[in-house]
């Protein structure tokens, strides 16, 4: 039963990939974009990452994607449909991407990887929690001034000169 | 249970779609949605790793974390710099910008 929710989902977020590399009209681009994290999202609660999952529907879905759609509608007037969609290159590269997933496909099929006998954290939020102030407190202070730096560098970048 | 491989060559799929987006894509906006697949697929191959080898710790949950807050910040200044570029060039193609070129 699970595997079979895996392959359909599987499907449904590789096509949905494929279509944002390949869609002609960026807005639908952005729109296959939200099926692949939602598509993600599902793995994660696959994976009973559910935490994950949610925080995958807020940012990615939530900001990112918008703050994708809104660079796309800011910038439109070049986009007519007529232009081509990948640079000259695009055979060349794509029989690249082909073989970086030949290669990475026959390591990992190949390898034996270790498994745990552990069982799942009781509260895996809970400890998250823990963590975040307690093992991982410097990383995630480091996160936030990233995020602060950030934002006020896209403050700066965007805000039009005088 | 699904097989921990699985999770793995999906992600590789979605490395190389996302890869073949970055590199072959003219528009600067779907250069950076090819960015945030690959980031995805990673994120993919984390929580699989955490949940198949290193279930008594969440390392794979902070690790998930961090390449989600790496990304939002990636996206706000990559929109920023689009929106900058689009005023002064009139267009995001990335073929077109060549200033640095040498």
């Amino acid at each position: 039963m699970e595997q079979l929710f895996f392959i359909l989902l599987a499907l449904l977020t590789l096509s949905a990939a494929l279509m944002v590399v390949t869609t002609r009209n960026l807005l639908h681009a952005a729109f296959w974009l939200i099926l692949v994290f939602f598509g993600i999202a599902g793995f994660f609660i696959l994976l009973h990452a559910e935490f994950l999952a949610v925080v995958q529907v807020l940012i990615y879905i939530g900001a990112i994607s918008t703050l994708i759609i809104f660079a796309i509608m800011l910038t439109r007037r070049i986009m007519d449909p007529q232009q081509p969609r990948f640079n000259s290159q695009w055979g060349l590269v794509g029989g690249l991407a082909a073989l970086l997933f030949v290669v990475l496909a026959a390591v990992t099929t190949r390898v034996a990887w270790p498994t745990t006998s552990a069982t799942l954290p009781a509260e895996p939020i809970k400890q998250l929690g823990a963590d975040f102030v307690g093992v991982y407190a410097v990383p995630f202070e480091v996160a936030s001034v990233l995020l602060v730096v950030a934002m006020i560098g896209a403050i700066i970048i965007a805000r039009e000169r005088g | 249970m699904v097989p921990l491989t699985w999770y793995l060559v999906l992600a590789a799929a979605l490395f190389a779609i996302g890869m073949f987006g970055v590199l072959a894509r003219k528009n600067a906006v779907a250069v950076l949605m090819g960015v945030e697949l690959m980031l995805n697929a990673v994120n993919i191959n984390l929580l699989a790793f955490w949940r198949y080898t290193a279930l008594g710790e969440l390392v794979g949950h902070a690790f998930a974390v961090f390449v989600i807050t790496v990304a939002a910040a990636e996206a706000a200044v990559g929109v920023a710099l689009f929106i900058a570029v689009y005023r002064q060039r009139d267009t995001v193609n990335v073929e077109e910008l060549d200033a640095m070129k040498g």
